[in-house]
């Protein structure tokens, strides 16, 4: 294997008249947490449906575990293990039986099967509950079962597809603290598809920025944060105030650059927040129009999604804005 | 080769645990073909006078009948488990792994008719608790469970295809109700070839549920044609077998939506 666990060049799938997937092009150093973070419809689950065997793209190619995903499916199968968006548990068979069978599917030696199901039952809290159905399990019990199905036999890449999506906050930590500790395990590589920012920030070694199916920014959390010289300025404007008029105001302000708005809030830059606040108020009370908040911060992902998409995270993650770009 | 054996065991196995966790399943599937046995035996039981029954007790003409209206209906609801396993994403998790295409078919094939051979066997015990009698004996309940295995095999390999075509429970249960019923009744199930219309008799030459009905009530008589009986049971495995292979190359017309 390179040091290359997953390679994807100029990837593309259509559905119908929707593309999903627009020419998506990254790599994943082995032995990493890399993260495909974007908001709902951005194509992150259609690459790892691709990356898995599951979906055949209809141009571009990819590696994965060296091995090319059309030419070699059965050899990528062997390698990666795969935790889909949706908890994929039997409900009717019990925690060690869902292990046992998915272990079973590999080939793996009975005996070497048993010792690895009961370990990873230790790991993930479950071993109290290993002969109960899964169905009577909480939703972050299921989820910890699931992620175990995809280790029980020891693959090399493993896909997370929005791991904790639908779990309560706890349950989210936990298997927060699960991921961390599997990416310091030797030799695993995760490529974990989120939209959620924290994770992909926390988790996440490198990231690839989706936006529309395609990757618009890619680097370490940090680098992509330091991208962004200076501070970020949010500014909320009362419910009175014409927009249009705001934002010329504040374009005319020196100390700030980057101007966007979404709905009554703006969003700018500035190299130092603070001095530039007094400055943008000015203009905004010159141009007659009235502020609720105004807020700076250090540059966060949202920052960073914003400066490539034009648009904020929360903005393009809203459910009729996600339709709206499956559609398109 | 190997894989594929090994991997349909462990299919099989889970189907068949997820059915024995299912009490009130296993109940409803035993009293249903009793309720059949019970009700088309007391209100037809004046035809068997009819000619074309040849003197014998209704019941005993019943069973075979009761037998296969009960696989093939079972059988019909077959993708229902693919449609379950869908639905929660188990089947794009199996799909991700090693695990053979041609597994998924053959386990459920398999734990279909293990449940078949078991109604089927409960069936016989009801019907000689009813007083019927089987003159073939033995082997003609040995041929009774091979047609039971190879009926279903076909038609749960049809269910399973249309799960993954159409993909939704309705248009399932609709599909193979639409097919079940009328193939069922224009069988020989419950009525003599000889009291039954001349098109219906027709139709009933390329009828696998009569194919299967036949095959087992010949078996069961006193003087078998065993001709008669071999030939019908390699219809319905060539049939089975075709079917086994296009519900395995379906997965392909699914993972292409996937």
């Amino acid at each position: 294997m390179s040091s290359r666990a997953v390679q994807v060049r100029d990837l593309v799938k259509r559905y119908g008249k929707v593309t999903a997937v627009d020419g998506l092009s990254f790599e994943v150093p082995a032995g990493t947490v890399f993260g495909l973070l974007g908001p709902n419809g951005a194509g992150k689950s259609t690459t790892v449906k691709i990356l898995t065997t599951l979906a055949r793209p209809d141009a571009g190619s990819a590696l994965v575990a060296g091995e090319d995903v059309l030419r070699h499916p059965g050899r990528v199968r062997r390698a990666i293990g795969c935790v889909t968006q949706k908890v994929s548990v039997d409900p009717m068979a019990t925690g060690r039986e869902n292990l046992l069978l998915q272990g079973a599917l590999y080939g793996m030696p009975r005996r070497e099967l048993r010792s690895r199901a009961d370990e990873l039952l230790a790991r993930f809290g479950l071993a109290e509950a290993a002969g109960r159905p899964a169905r009577t399990y909480s939703g972050g019990m299921q989820r910890r079962l699931d992620v175990a199905m995809g280790l029980v036999h020891r693959p090399r890449v493993l896909f997370l597809d929005e791991p904790t999506t639908g779990l309560d906050p706890e349950a989210r930590a936990d298997l927060w603290t699960e991921i961390a500790r599997l990416a310091a395990h030797e030799g695993l590589t995760i490529l974990l598809t989120t939209h959620y920012l924290d994770e992909a920030d926390r988790l996440a070694a490198r990231l690839a920025i989706v936006d529309r199916g395609r990757v618009v920014a890619e680097g370490s959390p940090d680098e992509l944060k330091s991208e962004l010289r200076g501070d970020a300025v949010h500014v909320d404007l009362d419910g009175t105030g014409s927009v249009e008029a705001a934002l010329a105001a504040i374009a005319r302000v020196g100390a700030v650059r980057d101007v966007v708005a979404a709905g009554r809030a703006l969003h700018t830059r500035a190299d130092d927040g603070a001095s530039a606040v007094p400055h943008v108020l000015a203009a905004l009370d010159a141009a007659g129009v009235r502020v609720a908040s105004v807020r700076v911060s250090r540059p966060s992902l949202d920052d960073v999604y914003l400066r490539h998409t034009g648009r904020t995270f929360g903005e393009a993650s809203a459910p009729g804005h996600a339709r709206e770009e499956v559609a398109a | 080769m190997k894989a594929l054996a090994v991997h349909s065991g462990h299919f099989t196995m889970r189907g068949l645990r997820a059915m024995a966790r299912q009490p009130a399943f296993l109940v409803v599937s035993l009293v249903q073909p009793l309720v059949w046995l019970l009700l088309f035996g007391r209100l037809f039981e004046r035809v068997a006078e009819l000619p074309g029954f040849g003197g014998g007790s209704y019941i005993a003409y019943l069973v075979p009948g009761v037998v296969v209206m009960t696989v093939v209906f079972s059988a019909g609801w077959a993708g229902m488990a693919f449609i379950d396993d869908m639905g929660r994403g188990i089947l794009d998790r199996l799909l991700t792994t090693p695990a053979r295409r041609g597994a998924f078919m053959v386990g459920t094939l398999a734990y279909q008719a293990c449940s078949g051979v078991v109604q089927a066997l409960a069936i016989f015990v009801m019907g000689l608790a009813l007083g019927a009698s089987y003159a073939g004996g033995a082997a003609g309940v040995a041929v009774t469970l091979a047609a039971v295995v190879l009926l279903t095999a076909a038609f749960s390999s049809l269910s399973n295809a249309l799960a993954l075509l159409v993909r939704t429970r309705e248009s399932l249960i609709g599909a193979s109700q639409f097919l079940a019923l009328p193939l069922t009744f224009t069988s020989s199930a419950f009525m003599a070839p000889d009291a039954a219309p001349g098109w219906i008799r027709a139709a009933s030459a390329v009828n696998p549920v009569d194919w299967a009905v036949t095959a087992s009530r010949e078996a069961l008589s006193a003087a078998p044609d065993w001709r008669a009986v071999l030939l019908r049971l390699a219809w319905l495995a060539a049939l089975s077998l075709v079917l086994g292979f296009l519900a395995t190359r379906a997965f392909r017309a699914y993972q292409r939506s996937v």
